[in-house]
C-alpha cells in the first residue's frame, strides 16, 4: 500500500463483509435504521455524523457526510456550526480534565 | 465563469419589446448575449456527449439504461399536462437555468398567433392543466389573456414564478388578480436560507422572495385552501442530487415560519439538469465528468412510469412541440412516428400517442435518484443508503 487511505475505499465499504458477512449484514442494517428520519430528521442526523467524523478524524465519514448534509439540504454555515460542536466538545473534553490536573497539583504542592 | 464576467460580445438587434426590469443576476448576461458556444445547443449536446462515461453503469447510454428496464422505446402515456413556455425573457440571471434566460433575451418571445394555438391545442389534448413557465412568463404581455382563456375552459392553470418578479412595479396587481383565478403558484427557492439561494439566484435574491410570499401568504397563498396552492421549487445549489422531499418539507415548513413568518403549501425538490447555464457551470467548476457519472450512477428505473415526458407535453415561444422542456432548449422536438417535427398549430393526439419519446444523455438527469419531474420526486421514499 503506497498510501493508507484511499477515496475508492468507501466505495468498496460493502466488500467488508467477506470475512464475515452476516456481521456486515447486520451492521450494515442497523446503520441504515440508525440514520432514517425518526425523533430526528434524516437531516439533523447528517449534521451529527459530520460533527463526529471530524472529531474521530475519519476522511471517509467527512467525504460522505459532506455530501449527505448538502443533499439534505443542509448548508456551509450549518454544516460549519456542527463541526464547531464536535470541536467544542473535543477541546472541553481536554479542557474539564485539568480538574485532574489541579488536585493532582493541589495535594502534592505546599 | 471567466467567461461569464466578461461583456457581451455582440449586441443583439432588440425586438420592439420592453427590457425586463433589471432583478437579481448570478451571472451577468445570457450565454446568447456573451456569444458563448453553448449558447448553441448542438454545442451542448457535443460537450455531453463527449464525456467519457464508458466505465459508468449502461456506458452513459441512455437508450441501453432503457432497455434493460424494459422501456424501449420510451412511449407516452395519457396526456395532463400541456407545458406552454412563454420565452425566455426574464428579470432574473440565475447560474444555473437550464433556458438561458435572462433580462437581455427579448429575442424569444411568444406571440399571440401562436399563444391562440396554444389555446385551440388545450382544446384538442385533453389536457387538464395548462403549465406557463419561461424566462420570467409573467412578463410576456400575452400571460393574461392566456391565463384567463385556459380558467375559462376550467382548466388548472399554474404559474412558474421566480418570485421576485412580484416586485416588478408593473406587475404590482399580478398576485391578486392570480388569486381571483385560482391560479397555483409554483416558485423556485433553492434553500430556506440566503446563502445558497443568493448564490445560485443573485444577491437579494432571498430577501426578495420572502418579501413576495409575504405578499402571496397575505392574499391566502400558502394556506392549505385548493384554489391558492403556492409550491415551492428547490433544486440543489452545486453537483449533487437532492434527497428526502418529505423530510426537507417539513423542515422547511417549520424554519420558514419561525424565522421568516411565511408559509407555503408544498415542497418539490427537482433535479438539476446539465443543460446551458448549469452546463456551463459544471464545465468551468471541473464537475462535469463527476456530475454525469452521479446521474448515471444513480439511475433508478422506478422513476420511468412517472416521468414527465410522458404525461407532459411542452411548447417553445415559436410554437414546436417537444416531449419536455429540456429537450425544447437542446432544440429536440417531439417527433411523429415518420419523423416529422411536431408544432402547437397542427396538434393531433393520435400523432401524439403513437410517437416515440426523444432522449438522449441529459435525460438521465430526471432518473437519477429519487427522481425529477416538473412535480418533484417521482419515487418518495428510497432509504438512505450507506455512505456510497
Amino acid at each position: 500500500m503506497e498510501t493508507y487511505y484511499k477515496p475508492d475505499h468507501l466505495q468498496k465499504f460493502a466488500s467488508i463483509g467477506e470475512g464475515n458477512d452476516e456481521l456486515a449484514k447486520k451492521f450494515f442494517a442497523y446503520y441504515g435504521a440508525v440514520f432514517a428520519d425518526g425523533a430526528l430528521s434524516g437531516r439533523e442526523k447528517a449534521l451529527i455524523a459530520l460533527a463526529v467524523a471530524h472529531v474521530v478524524q475519519c476522511p471517509y465519514c467527512i467525504d460522505a457526510y459532506s455530501q449527505e448534509c448538502l443533499k439534505l439540504g443542509s448548508d456551509l454555515e450549518q454544516m460549519t456550526e456542527a463541526l464547531h460542536v464536535g470541536v467544542a466538545i473535543r477541546g472541553g473534553a481536554s479542557l474539564v480534565h485539568g480538574v485532574q490536573m489541579l488536585e493532582h497539583v493541589h495535594k502534592a504542592s505546599m | 465563469m471567466h467567461d461569464a464576467l466578461s461583456l457581451p460580445s455582440r449586441k443583439e438587434p432588440g425586438r420592439a419589446l420592453p427590457e425586463a426590469p433589471a432583478g437579481p443576476r448570478a451571472v451577468p448576461f445570457s450565454l446568447r448575449a456573451r456569444g458563448s458556444r453553448l449558447a448553441s445547443p448542438e454545442s451542448q449536446l457535443a460537450l455531453l456527449d463527449g464525456v467519457d462515461l464508458a466505465a459508468s453503469a449502461y456506458a452513459g447510454d441512455f437508450s441501453k439504461a432503457l432497455a434493460s428496464a424494459g422501456w424501449l422505446p420510451l412511449r407516452p402515456a395519457a396526456l395532463e399536462i400541456l407545458q406552454v413556455n412563454l420565452g425566455k425573457l426574464c428579470n432574473m440571471s440565475c447560474r444555473h437555468c437550464h433556458v438561458d434566460a435572462g433580462p437581455d433575451r427579448t429575442d424569444a418571445m411568444m406571440d399571440r398567433e401562436t399563444v391562440d394555438a396554444c389555446l385551440r391545442a388545450l382544446d384538442l389534448s385533453g389536457a387538464h392543466t395548462l403549465d406557463v413557465t419561461g424566462g420570467a412568463p409573467e412578463l410576456n404581455p400575452h400571460f393574461r389573456y392566456l391565463v384567463d382563456e385556459a380558467v375559462k375552459k376550467g382548466k388548472h392553470v399554474l404559474d412558474r414564478c421566480n418570485l421576485t418578479v412580484l416586485l416588478v412595479p408593473s406587475l404590482r396587481n399580478l398576485p391578486e388578480w392570480m388569486a381571483e383565478r385560482g391560479v397555483e403558484i409554483v416558485a423556485s427557492l433553492p434553500h430556506p436560507r440566503k446563502r445558497g439561494t443568493d448564490a445560485q439566484r443573485g444577491d437579494g435574491t432571498f430577501d426578495r422572495s420572502l418579501e413576495a410570499m409575504r405578499m402571496l401568504n397575505a392574499l391566502g397563498y400558502g394556506s392549505g385552501r385548493s384554489d391558492r396552492t403556492l409550491t415551492l421549487v428547490t433544486n440543489p445549489v452545486g453537483a449533487f442530487l437532492p434527497a428526502g422531499q418529505a423530510s426537507m418539507e417539513r423542515e422547511w415548513k417549520e424554519a420558514l415560519g419561525r424565522e421568516h413568518g411565511v408559509t407555503f403549501d408544498r415542497l418539490i425538490a427537482l433535479n438539476d439538469m446539465p443543460i446551458s447555464r448549469y452546463l456551463e457551470w459544471l464545465e468551468a467548476s471541473g464537475n462535469l465528468e463527476s456530475y454525469l457519472k452521479l446521474l448515471v450512477d444513480s439511475f433508478n428505473p422506478a422513476t420511468l412510469a412517472g416521468l414527465m415526458c410522458r404525461n407532459t407535453l411542452s411548447v417553445s415561444w415559436d410554437g414546436s412541440l417537444h416531449d419536455c422542456d429540456f429537450n425544447q432548449m437542446l432544440a429536440l422536438p417531439a417527433l411523429s412516428v415518420d419523423g416529422r417535427p411536431l408544432h402547437v398549430r397542427d396538434l393531433d393526439p393520435d400523432v401524439l400517442a403513437a410517437r416515440e419519446i426523444v432522449t438522449r444523455r441529459h435525460c438521465f438527469g430526471c432518473t437519477a435518484g429519487a427522481g425529477s419531474s416538473c412535480g418533484g420526486a417521482i419515487e418518495p421514499s428510497i432509504p438512505l443508503p450507506v455512505p456510497r
